[in-house]
């Protein structure tokens, strides 16, 4: 197949331009119409979608979107209108899922690091002031229930309300609640509608609704007095308001304390002299307040040292015991001696198979010190605390996670060892080397070549190895006279978890901040390990 | 010829998903916008809502449309991801105009400003007094309640005839029977505070002291209180004792009742219906006093709630308190759960089940679990120092004061 290809290629760079034109033209006239009736028709589709998507934008007025939108619209059908840039057809596709995926996220996370994203800073100011004020509508307590009208006369709204003693009155937002006397009322005396006004059926209500749930009404020339408003529509109640914002100078006043709570332009909230802070707030730039606050606060700068210390311990552990025992196994199974290798090859393979967290849940179901499989059965009913001290749950970590991880090891490195040709290993025997002479000087420089990038990812991956650590011991066991949520087993990402997620409450800002920092660590150390396999790939 | 057709083909196909992918992150936002517009003209709601609880919700969509020309969209979702969803997608103006909500999210929906306060007026009357307590924060009812859901006494009617009057009974029962366990409670590594909890408020020591409204109030901390000592010191005994052991997960304490090594189980009523299939005649009873108080659990609420940026609001909650509240909801509502409603005549009515009316009865004595956002602070010390204190790992008074102090500096 490749051969006579090679020889058309060569007579192709002989021909001159025009007949490589000529060539061309006879190729779209033949097959080269299906394909391209199929490509008019795919970007017809690519181009429709886009077209849909920049008139919704545009209704939307999300220019940066829209801009992106027509960009990459024009992009994608340039190159593949285009006879040349063969590579870049094959390349945008890719490239496109790369900046929605990955760079894309990299760098919102990379942003989120310098706001204070999180729970009570999730939105913009006017959220904010909206929220607090609609917090703030305080119900008179034991005040009355008003059976309601709305009315509406030359586009304004009233409220014709009926009080439990049967009183009727109608008011306005502009005008204050006044008694009537000439309502209609319904069978159980309930005002329904006024000369001179349209009363409202539930749907226009509906129709309305922003208006009229905004819509209060005071019920005396007072403002103090409260105001009526309406939660459905069919309803009034007698409300009272404690904070007032006055947009001018952006403050929130308290009007029942007289508190002023001014927006100090760093915290995204409102804040009084007192240091009280009004929930919730807004989201903010703070530079780099996440960053100083993940070194700088005790809670998390106490444990930090041995957290990452047990990191690396934990990844570093994890790729050797799993790549001994895959390599081991390897060589094994790699014997022609051996009998029935390709069962035992799959019975190895199958703790791969099985979703890592689910094992892990197994697993500390069986390492359960009084009813779990492995104390009762493999050690006699013995009360040995796996998960529950320190250093067993250290071992029984990395213990879990051999089991996890040798089978990926095994299939590497046996993949690995079988393409290693023989003719070496019989020449080393021929020269009077011994097995384990052929194994350290021959066989494993030549199979860390391959598997040593293998290693490097393997460990930027238990580094983050959240799964399991959560799992199996939820970061525990705890010291509890420590005073902080971090375990014996916690690793930087499942210490992040805990600090920036308490409870319920979010701290985005300090996780995105603490990923980073996290990024930066995997990064050094994959570039170094890099560094270093180069030298290995000279061996070939 | 045909590599390249083929690679061409391929290419195109990629391209076009590309291109869906991009403008499906921008075009969902642009979709919602669109349909919250046509939202605010037509009055339509959007209602988020668990899987078990679509199909009841959707017979009173219907009637409210009927009646009021309001038309209801409702959409389901994993009820175990609505807390974050909810919170983050109300402020972008894609959220809903109504969610499904644990009481306990409440805290954390007002701390980010995404509901707004929901005026249950006359009708609150009609609800159980700890549902609307539980809907509230700071004084403000935020949410509509439909179902409250509390732990009790399980007990095997052949292993014990009799409900134990206080706990010493229960143990002393639970020994009579010669059953491997006395009595069982969920534990685990960390403890299981929720479970343990009506023991702790039967010394007296509730986590939070509460306001005359019966909010709680995060400025007093009475878990360290000289009841929360007692509570700590019993722990130890019990611990010391065998009766409690931190070996017994939910899993395996389910899995010994079932198998009728133990008489009393401490559990909600989502593990009845596994218990009478086992064939065990189970009666639900109060959980016995350790320590002399009423021992009260926490008790969880679920209703529903307003988004904060509802364009809809009027017909919002017309919907929730008008026709979710209603004894006939309610009790589909019930009837599909298995939850206690919230309304009290379709409590009475569903109380003719002796398991719903032994629960409620329960619930009548408990407390909302606190919705106030200091409450997450609490239970990453509590678990661990519970578990400690049953481990024999120190001093319970020392360490019940250690944990006390840890909670007083992480909620300030």
């Amino acid at each position: 197949m490749t051969t006579p290809r090679t020889e058309q290629d060569a007579a192709q760079l002989r021909q001159t331009k025009r007949s490589r034109r000529a060539s061309r033209v006879a190729e779209a006239a033949s097959a080269g119409v299906k394909v391209l009736l199929v490509k008019i028709v795919l970007l017809g589709i690519v181009d429709a979608i886009s077209v849909y998507a920049l008139f919704v934008l545009v209704m939307k007025q999300d220019w940066v979107v829209v801009g992106l939108v027509a960009f990459v619209t024009l992009v994608v059908n340039w190159i593949y209108f285009s006879h040349q840039k063969l590579p870049a057809k094959y390349l945008a596709p890719g490239l496109i899922f790369l900046l929605i995926f990955q760079i894309f996220v990299i760098g919102y996370s990379g942003y989120i690091a310098f706001t204070n994203y999180g729970t009570g800073h999730n939105s913009t100011k006017a959220d904010a002031v909206n929220a607090l004020i609609v917090s703030s509508q305080e119900r008179v307590p034991d005040s009355a229930s008003y059976g309601l009208t709305v009315l509406e006369q030359s586009g304004e709204f009233s409220f014709l309300v009926t009080d439990p003693d049967g009183t009727i009155s109608v008011g306005s937002a502009t005008s204050p609640l006044r008694v009537v006397t000439d309502a209609t009322t319904d069978a159980t005396g309930k005002a329904t509608g006024l000369a001179g006004y349209t009363s409202l059926r539930f749907a226009d209500i509906v129709a309305q609704q922003q208006a009229i749930a905004a819509l209060s009404v005071p019920v005396s020339d007072d403002p103090n007095d409260g105001s009526l408003r309406t939660p459905d529509g069919s309803s009034a109640y007698l409300y009272v308001s404690d904070l007032v914002y006055s947009a001018a100078d952006g403050t929130m006043t308290n009007s029942s304390t007289g508190v002023v709570y001014a927006d100090n332009g760093k915290t995204g909230s409102f804040v009084a002299p007192s240091g009280e802070e009004l929930l919730p707030g807004w989201k903010v730039e703070v530079g780099f307040a996440n960053f100083v606050h993940a070194f700088g606060s005790e809670s998390i700068r106490g444990p930090l040292i041995s957290v990452t210390l047990w990191t690396f311990a934990f990844a570093l552990l994890s790729v050797l015991t799993t790549f001994g025992l895959g390599l081991f196994l390897a060589i094994v199974f790699n014997d022609l001696r051996m009998r029935g290798r390709n069962v035992y090859r799959v019975v190895m393979i199958l703790p791969y198979a099985f979703p890592a967290f689910l094992s892990a849940l197994v697993w500390a179901g069986m390492l359960n010190p009084q009813f779990g499989f492995v104390n009762q059965v493999l050690f006699g009913g013995a009360d040995i605390p796996w998960l529950t001290n320190e250093w067993l749950a250290k071992f029984s970590i990395i213990f879990v996670n051999l089991w996890l991880g040798f089978p990926y090891m095994f299939l590497v490195c046996t993949g690995a060892l079988q393409s290693i040709p023989t003719e070496i290993q019989e020449a080393a025997t021929v020269d009077g080397a011994r097995p384990w002479q052929v194994f350290r000087l021959i066989k494993l420089p030549l199979l860390l070549v391959s598997v040593a990038p293998l290693l490097i990812s393997s460990f930027a991956f238990n580094f983050n190895n959240f799964n399991l650590i959560y799992m199996l011991t939820g970061g525990g066991p705890r010291d509890v006279t420590a005073g902080v949520n971090v375990g014996a087993t916690d690793i930087l990402i499942s210490m992040v978890y805990k600090v920036a997620f308490v409870g319920a409450s979010r701290d985005y800002g300090l996780a995105s901040a603490f990923s980073i920092i996290i990024f930066l660590l995997v990064a050094l150390v994959s570039i170094v390990s890099f560094k270093q396999t180069k030298a290995l790939e000279e061996l070939n | 010829m045909m590599v390249k057709k083929k690679a061409l083909l391929a290419a195109g196909a990629v391209l076009a998903a590309a291109t869906l992918a991009l403008t499906g992150c921008s075009g969902g936002g642009a979709a919602s916008t669109a349909s919250s517009t046509a939202a605010a003209g037509s009055g339509s709601l959007t209602v988020w809502v668990d899987a078990d609880r679509a199909p009841v919700l959707k017979d009173a969509a219907a009637a409210f449309t009927q009646e009021t020309g309001v038309e209801v969209k409702l959409v389901q979702k994993d009820f175990t991801k609505i807390q974050d969803e909810f919170i983050a997608q109300v402020p972008t103006d894609k959220g809903p105009d109504i969610t499904i909500a644990a009481h306990d999210w409440l805290g954390n929906f007002v701390a980010n400003g995404v509901v707004q306060p929901v005026e249950l007026g006359d009708t609150a009357a009609n609800y159980q007094k700890v549902a609307v307590t539980a809907m509230s924060v700071e004084g403000k009812t935020y949410g509509v309640p439909y179902s409250i859901e509390n732990i009790a006494l399980l007990r095997n009617t052949a292993l014990a005839p009799a409900a134990p009057a206080s706990y010493d009974d229960m143990v002393a029962a639970g020994k009579a029977a010669g059953t491997e366990f006395p009595y069982l409670v969920q534990l685990g590594p960390d403890a299981d505070p929720y479970h343990l909890y009506p023991f702790q408020t039967s010394f007296g020591a509730p986590v939070f002291g509460t306001n005359a409204d019966g909010s709680y109030n995060a400025n007093d901390l009475s878990i360290g209180n000289a009841g929360g000592e007692g509570f700590a010191t019993w722990l130890g005994a019990q611990g010391a004792a065998g009766n409690l052991s931190l070996n017994v997960t939910s899993d395996i304490a389910k899995e010994k009742f079932l198998a009728g090594a133990s008489p009393f189980l401490i559990t909600g009523p989502w593990n009845v219906p596994d218990a009478q299939k086992a064939g065990i005649t189970v009666a639900v009873d109060p959980i016995p006093s350790a320590g002399g108080q009423t021992a009260q659990p926490f008790v969880g609420v679920q209703g529903f709630v307003v988004s904060a940026k509802s364009k809809n609001a009027l017909a919002a909650n017309e919907f929730l308190v008008n026709y979710i509240g209603s004894e006939k909801v309610q009790t589909a509502l019930y009837k599909v759960g298995g939850r206690a409603p919230a309304n009290t005549a379709a409590f009475e009515a569903a109380s003719s089940d002796p398991i719903t009316a032994g629960f409620g009865k329960v619930a009548a004595t408990a407390v909302p679990m606190p919705s106030i956002p200091q409450m997450g602070k609490v239970w990453q010390f509590w678990g661990v120092t519970e578990a400690a204190i049953i481990s024999q790992k120190g001093d319970p008074v020392a360490l019940w004061q250690k944990m006390t102090a840890d909670i007083q500096t992480a909620i300030k």
